[in-house]
């Protein structure tokens, strides 16, 4: 089988693009979804809330501004196919470049510090946060997810015992979420990991945002869990802003993974209504 | 009900709001998040005279992204109050008459805002483009090394908020979410 080349000039400039474009524009299955919870919405303060979501939306693509003052902090998923080859330098220089130049000519915030204790500011937002896998094929799969920190302090992991079961992860999720309220930035989209190990759990709750809100989870049992936990999100009265309704989450999107006989990781990963995530192939 | 205000804000102004009360604030307010609040906090330690005059005036907690050219500032949308608590209680104490931001306060926060007869409003989140559009000019006043961190003069124009804590102590957040709770 013959091997792919791709030079990492690609990547450099498919993460600028992205970067740039995922903090101008939601992808369309947001955009729908805060319609709806507009439509829908009973409180007359969470229907003014939204309307103002949807109205920032316009400006900012039509003036160029990001969406949110924060343009978070650059999470990369490269799925990479086995018979790739990158030529001309180190990829991962290439993913950090281009997340320099977005952040950069994007006129994107720089809201990364190089050490968590000493807290100087890179002045670039790089570092990103890269996650690899290797899948067969000679396809790659670039996926640009960047996080604001407003909801991202919110998100929790829980080690629950098997005993406690979904009966004990409804509770968590639901603690989660009550405890972010209003500094997650309601309506929020829930990223749900269920299973596998403690840092498995967490990197499936962040894939789960990346995943389209209007897309159910392909197991039905799981699509049911889906549902029921929003259901009972959006009956805790939060509601958009986090000043009353209906509309506290729009979507609870969970992945799973098999795990250990003694346990039952569960990872929430909360983001705002701000959810930006965008996926190329090459 | 919606009330135009003006900024720096007169105590009598500030103790006729009431938790829900609908707000365009319109004048100067002062931008401050985390780095700068920790500054200021060292400032007051030393004895040293803080970038602006607190009394009357409002702190915003955000951090802009930067100005798109053309525009005075960038999106500007407010960041999780709850970061600055262990600093307002001081603030306050000394003559900070309004705080805009989003999410909850300390109970520590709540006594001085009652004690001090101030207000704590909430900004929409995540609307940082379009509240924008409602800052006229911006200019960095002090801290300038902390990037988005420093302390901007902004001039408002009918910049939308609510009140989420008044001068009373009541609060919007705990009040609002019960009458949807089922
Ligand atoms: S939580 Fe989201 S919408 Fe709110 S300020 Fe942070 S990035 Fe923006």
């Amino acid at each position: 089988m013959a091997v792919r080349e791709i030079n990492v000039s690609v990547l450099t400039e498919k993460v600028r693009e992205l970067c740039i474009s995922v903090n101008l524009r939601l992808s369309e299955d947001m955009t729908a979804g805060l319609k709806a919870a507009r439509e829908t919405e009973e409180s007359e303060v969470g229907r003014s809330i939204l309307a103002e979501l949807e109205e920032n939306l316009k400006v900012a693509e039509n003036e160029k501004i990001p969406i949110c003052q924060d343009t978070g902090m650059a999470v990369i998923f490269l799925e990479i196919g086995q018979d790739v080859h990158f030529t001309g330098g180190s990829i991962e220089e290439a993913l950090e470049e281009g997340v320099r130049l977005g952040y950069t000519e994007g006129c994107l915030r720089k809201s990364v510090v190089r050490d968590p204790l000493i807290r100087e500011n890179t002045k670039d937002n790089t570092p990103a946060i890269i996650h690899y896998s290797v899948v067969p094929g000679e396809k790659v799969r670039l996926t640009l997810a960047p996080k604001g920190f407003g909801s991202e302090n919110m998100s929790r992991i829980f080690m629950l015992k098997p005993a406690e079961g979904v009966e004990g992860i409804k509770k968590a999720v639901l603690k989660a979420v009550e405890d972010a309220g209003p500094n997650a930035c309601p309506p929020m989209v829930i990223g749900v990991g269920i299973g596998g190990d403690f840092e498995k759990c967490a990197l499936m709750a962040k894939l789960a945002l990346t995943r389209n809100i209007s897309e159910p989870s392909p197991l039905p049992h799981i699509r049911a869990l889906e549902e029921e936990l929003l259901t009972e999100i959006n009956k805790t009265g939060i509601g958009p802003g986090g000043l009353g309704g209906r509309n506290t989450a729009l979507a609870v999107n969970i992945n799973t993974f098999a795990t250990h006989i003694a346990g039952l990781p569960l990872a929430v990963n909360i983001c705002c209504h701000v959810n930006r995530h965008a996926a190329l192939e090459l | 009900m919606t009330v135009s205000l003006s900024a720096p804000f007169s105590r009598e102004a500030l103790k006729k709001l009431k938790a829900g009360d609908r707000v365009l604030i319109s004048g100067e307010i002062f931008s401050a998040r985390d780095a700068a609040h920790k500054r200021m906090d060292e400032a007051l330690d030393r004895g040293e005279e803080l970038p602006f005059k607190l009394s009357g005036s409002a702190v915003y907690y955000m951090g802009p992204s930067p100005a798109v050219p053309g525009h005075p500032i960038g999106s500007a949308g407010p960041t999780t109050s709850s970061r600055m608590d262990r600093y307002t209680p001081r603030l306050l104490d000394l003559g900070l008459s309004a705080m805009i931001g989003k999410g909850k306060r300390s109970p520590e926060v709540h006594g001085a805002i009652v004690r001090n007869g101030a207000v704590y409003f909430a900004a929409v989140g995540g609307a940082g483009a379009l509240l924008s559009e409602r800052i006229l000019s911006s200019e960095v006043i002090a801290y300038e090394d902390l990037g988005t961190e420093a302390i901007r003069r902004l001039t408002v124009r009918d910049f939308p908020c609510i009140v989420v804590i008044d001068s009373t102590g009541a609060d919007l957040y705990e009040t609002a979410p019960a009458q949807y709770r089922a």
